[in-house]
């Protein structure tokens, strides 16, 4: 029986923030299910809720998935957000690949050590700029079009648009080598509804702060 | 042009064993081209052949494809092996998804110190015997593959793993009928069984001389930790 797909996770931004804002770029209304505690993480391992045991895990059409990957090929692919053919997909997954390495990156940084944040950083800002915002950059002059793919609004766009906003607030000023990169973030941030997803009181996750950062290493580490 | 598919990476597992553990599954024959030196891997950074500037790179129906999960996206629809729906493709991109934590598990263990190999041989057995394998037990009780009663990606990628873990400990199917009837199976279907004939493009387990070439070429992983 479907309703609104089900979001289990703690709440902040971790590894289901790229689902939250795919599910929100499709325009699917969702709910979420917070874990606040150890205790809770513990129940719905037990419970057999999570298949291997670990969350991101979303209740949609009927299935409990997990594995971040898979839940958003799934949504991508139910919403048309996939390209039109094999090789648009495959663009797509080399491009969304790429960006989940730095997302990883970034979104680790918050939860350094101390004495090794500011490495973390040099290191996350360096491959943004120098491995990773060069190819989008040049992808987006050689065909000249609005979207990474096919000239349609796919998963690879909304993707992109998280990573550039996260890479800013790691860093405000490291798109200023890139003016493409800028004119994507703004066009897709208009998007009616990213540009809804953007707005306060959306369901997007802010940066942790230190609370955040200690009640994950709580219930995770 | 379609030619062969051709693949750049060394000549060891790495993250291209999967891939040419699909393709052979596949029934697809394949070329490679080995690294040696730090000269030949420049070469090709330089000549802007690595969109990320990594490997794998798999040269497939006129892209040069990288990310090992795209690559094996690719291929696994291309030759029907992707599930028949949305549904199946979720499916059997958990399924994949278990698999491969589990592999990368094995993956950094060449490069691990002595001490913290012992440790990691630890962490492996754990994870394969209480996460992952009873999990595909549990799927495959009444089946014969993991999804949709069809050979598909998934039931390659856990053959590739069982054996991986194998190799580790020898009597780690022990306790899961399911998964020995599984691994009997799934080898003698003629591709596969084919790939796991001595001869063919398989790699073997990675030695010191796989860990020393990829650290020369790479410049990297000198001081890998367990994870």
């Amino acid at each position: 029986m479907s309703g609104k797909p089900k979001l289990h996770y703690f709440n902040g931004r971790g590894r289901m923030e790229p689902i939250r804002w795919l599910l929100a770029a499709a325009g699917v209304e969702f709910e979420e299910c917070f874990i606040e505690t150890k205790d809770y993480l513990t129940k719905l391992q037990t419970d057999g809720s999570l298949l291997f045991q670990q969350v991101p895990m979303v209740e949609i059409d009927g299935m409990k998935m997990v594995q971040t990957r898979a839940i958003l090929s799934y949504i991508a692919g139910k919403y048309n957000l996939y390209g039109k053919d094999l090789k648009e997909r495959a663009l797509i997954d080399m491009y969304t690949e790429a960006m989940m390495d730095l997302s990883e990156l970034l979104m680790s940084y918050p939860f350094q050590p101390e004495d090794k944040k500011e490495q973390h950083l040099a290191n996350a800002v360096d491959k943004a700029i120098n491995r990773y915002f060069p190819v989008f950059e040049k992808v987006l002059k050689d065909h000249g079009q609005d979207f990474l793919v096919g000239n349609q609004f796919s998963r690879a766009d909304v993707q992109l648009l998280e990573i550039l906003l996260m890479a800013e607030e790691c860093k405000p000023d490291i798109l200023a080598k890139f003016p493409l990169l800028q004119q994507f973030k703004a066009k897709t941030s208009n998007i009616p509804t990213i540009k809804k997803f953007l707005q306060p009181g959306s369901q997007r996750k802010p940066l942790p702060d230190e609370k955040d950062i200690q009640k994950a290493r709580k219930i995770f580490f | 042009m379609a030619g062969k598919p051709k693949l750049y990476y060394f000549d060891g597992r790495g993250r291209m064993e999967s891939i040419r553990w699909l393709l052979a599954a596949a029934g697809v024959e394949f070329e490679e081209e080995f690294f040696e030196t730090r000269e030949q891997y420049e070469k090709l950074l330089q000549g802007g052949s690595l969109m990320f500037q990594q490997v794998p790179m798999v040269e497939i129906d006129g892209i040069k494809m990288v990310h090992t999960r795209a690559i094996l996206s690719y291929i696994a629809a291309k030759y029907n092996l992707y599930g028949k729906d949305l549904k199946e493709r979720a499916l059997i991109d958990m399924y994949v998804g278990g698999t491969d934590d589990l592999m990368m598990l094995i993956l950094v263990f060449p490069f691990l110190s002595d001490e913290d190999k012992e440790k990691q041989l630890a962490v492996i057995v754990q994870k394969a015997t209480s996460r992952y394998f009873p999990v595909y037990e549990k799927v495959l009780k009444g089946q014969n593959f993991l999804v949709g009663n069809n050979f598909s990606w998934a039931d390659v990628h856990l053959l590739e793993a069982i054996l991986m873990v194998e190799e580790k400990k020898s009597d780690v199917l022990s306790g899961f009928p399911q998964l020995q009837a599984f691994k009997k199976r799934i080898s003698s279907i003629p591709t596969i069984k084919k790939f796991l004939e001595p001869g063919s493009q398989r790699k073997p387990v990675p030695d010191d001389k796989y860990v020393e070439t990829v650290r020369r070429v790479l410049r990297m992983y000198y001081n890998v930790k367990a994870i």
